[in-house]
């Protein structure tokens, strides 16, 4: 019983963090209708950025923290300008296919920079294990659940409740009648690539600080689409009810029935998903008209 | 297209309206073609005749992916996974019962494509890149499967031996004599690539690609059109597995990856999708380009000494800087490029 407590604790925690990589997913995909394939690799370069800021330059932790989130914004700027800004009025299909080969070409420029080498970050969360009626709570992950969480809030306060976030809103209603309201549309598609790279960034350094930064890290980072595709691709809410479904059972079925079953779980949810509910627990569902 | 077709040359049957080759001169091309084809192994070197080889298999995985994602306009990112299930597939029925390779090849095919159409199943309902995820799906479950529970069979990740094909009792070990096998079968695939678009089941792909609800109303049953091309698709992706197999002689899960299939689907956007022709030269392109950024990289990175890991770094930046260039600059691909090419030509000097 015991057991399975620890199970469900650890999938929690760990699935804060895809919660994280989801939020930045339906960020991007609510206001430019694009699905960022090469998070997995922005989450890298924010992990390698911050080590080597604290290990090989050895600045002091905070400076590094807020100089990897800041990476992580150049990142998702210089994407927005470079790749997706040349592709506005072009089909869907080559936005969709230029995330993937952007990821492929960041996974190129890291190995070149940083090597195939695994890196273990500086111990940059204070705090220790918290032990609760026998279940173990580790401090990162209990650190990084409770991260999403502010970040959720967060977010949810700054769509509902900020000028921009509702010119956000409604550029992801729509691009023509956002632009008629005197919105400026290319504006707010920068502004959710920065807000993707600073999640990206954040979500990566969490996930680097428990398992070391390689160049494995991007594939973690993929766990993340089964979560926003549970929860609804156009639903913040969704995105982290997702991400911690997806952490739940991946290590329920990882503990109780098999461990390779682990590194799978995540894909089965996500094709019974597409079966049954395409459109997500918590999405909106479209109807489409000739 | 009118315009591409040399002057003077006029239809004056059916017979000559539908056929892909219509002059002389196209038909003295393709047997030139084809002879010099098959005389490569005589002046080309071992190294040479492998990347031709690695062309000829990587041909039919992008043709396959060509009619689904060309053709038909759903993506995939797990035609490696495929692959995997052909290449398993003909080793173990090769192995461990004794099947011919002629014989495993086809059995190959046919359980690749039930495994796709298994995939392709959420096409029911969704379409677009929440396809794509499926197929992404696919690309993490069937390695999985194939390390884990299927290991007893496949040898989970310790590789499996794969014995070399043998036809009417001559056993194909060298790089040369598969040459004889991999090459004619690409041939035929292109052939039948070809003609599968120009048929009516080929026009129900494009009419679904174009707008699927319009095709539907049109009388055509998308839900089966769909599956047929994840079906056609996933086949060609198991031939590829097999020939692989039997190529290489031992097989590993970690041989087909999501880079892989990423490299298949570059493949189709640089040839330009929706174009038989299209698929081999951006095989041919990428394949070529690959070869020769991993035979010079040594001494570029030795040029370059600042960045350490440019070697093994090269092969992923040029790769994705090429395909990023060509989605913006050029979509529509080599094929394209091919085309306005012979359309300036036939009417030179004019300019249209």
């Amino acid at each position: 019983m015991e057991e399975l407590f620890q199970y469900v604790a650890n999938g929690f925690m760990i699935g804060g963090i895809y919660a994280l990589i989801a939020l930045g997913i339906v960020l991007v995909y609510k206001s430019t209708s694009v699905f960022n394939f090469a998070i997995g690799q922005m989450m890298a370069f924010g992990a390698f950025l911050f080590w080597t800021l604290s290990v090989q330059v050895k600045l002091p932790l905070l400076i590094c923290l807020l100089l990897a989130l800041a990476g992580g914004v150049v990142i998702g700027l210089l994407i927005e300008r470079f790749t997706l800004r040349p592709l506005i009025g072009q089909p869907l299909l080559s936005a969709v296919l230029i995330t993937l080969a952007l990821s492929y070409f960041l996974n190129g420029l890291s190995v070149a920079i940083w090597g195939a080498n695994q890196y273990k970050l500086p111990e940059f969360l204070p705090g220790k294990p918290v032990s609760i009626g026998g279940v173990i709570f580790s401090h990162d992950l209990l650190w990084s659940f409770f991260l999403a969480m502010a970040l959720f809030i967060l977010l949810f306060f700054f769509y509902q409740r900020t000028r921009v976030g509702l010119s956000m809103r409604a550029t992801a209603e729509s691009h023509q009648i956002a632009q008629a309201r005197g919105i400026n549309v290319r504006a707010v598609f920068s502004m959710s690539w920065a807000l993707c790279g600073l999640l990206a960034a954040a979500s990566g350094m969490l996930l680097a600080y428990r398992f070391g930064v390689s160049q494995f890290l991007p594939l973690v980072g993929l766990k993340a689409f089964p979560a926003v595709l549970f929860g609804g691709l156009d639903s913040i809410a969704g995105a982290v009810v997702g991400g911690l479904t997806v952490g739940i059972l991946e290590n329920l079925a990882g503990g109780l029935v098999a461990s390779w079953l682990m590194e799978i779980t995540p894909y089965i949810i996500l094709l019974l998903i597409l079966i049954f509910r395409p459109h997500g627990l918590l999405g909106t569902k479209r109807i489409e008209r000739i | 297209m009118a315009i591409n077709r040399p002057c003077g040359t006029f239809d004056r049957s059916y017979d000559q309206d539908i056929a892909i080759i219509r002059t002389r001169l196209q038909w003295i091309l393709l047997v030139v073609g084809l002879v010099f084809l098959f005389s490569l192994p005589l002046f080309l070197g071992g190294k040479w005749l492998d990347l031709a080889n690695f062309i000829g298999i990587s041909l039919i995985a992008v043709h396959g992916l060509n009619i689904l994602t060309g053709y038909c306009g759903l993506i995939s990112i797990g035609q490696a996974a495929f692959m995997a299930v052909g290449a398993y597939t003909s080793a173990i029925l090769t192995t461990k019962l004794g099947l011919p390779f002629w014989a495993a090849l086809p059995c190959a095919a046919l359980t690749a494509g039930v495994v796709g159409l298994f995939f392709g199943l959420p096409s029911l309902r969704v379409k677009g890149f929440y396809l794509a995820m499926a197929t992404l799906a696919a690309q993490f479950i069937i390695p999985a499967l194939i390390a884990n529970p299927l290991e007893p069979i496949t040898g989970g990740i310790r590789s499996l031996r794969v014995p070399a094909p043998e036809i009417g009792g001559f056993i194909c070990r060298t790089s040369q004599s598969m040459f004889y096998i991999i090459i004619p079968m690409a041939v035929i695939m292109t052939f039948f690539a070809k003609n599968l678009a120009r048929t009516g089941v080929g026009r129900a792909f494009i009419a679904i690609r174009d707008n699927d609800l319009a095709a539907e109303v049109q009388g055509v049953n998308v839900f089966a059109y769909k599956l047929l091309a994840f079906f056609i698709c996933s086949a060609y992706a198991g031939v590829a597995g097999s020939l692989w197999a039997h190529w290489i002689r031992a097989i590993n899960p970690e041989h087909f990856t999501l880079m892989d299939s990423i490299w298949y689907m570059g493949m189709v956007i640089v040839g330009g999708m929706g174009s038989t022709a299209g698929a081999v030269f951006g095989t041919v392109f990428l394949r070529t380009l690959d070869y020769f950024t991993t035979a010079y990289s040594t001494s570029l990175a030795s040029v370059f000494p600042v960045v350490a890991n440019l070697q093994s770094a090269l092969a992923p930046l040029i790769y994705g800087l090429v395909i990023m260039v060509f989605i913006i600059f050029e979509p529509r691909g080599l094929a394209h490029r091919w085309q306005m090419f012979k359309a300036s030509y036939r009417l030179r000097p004019f300019p249209y």
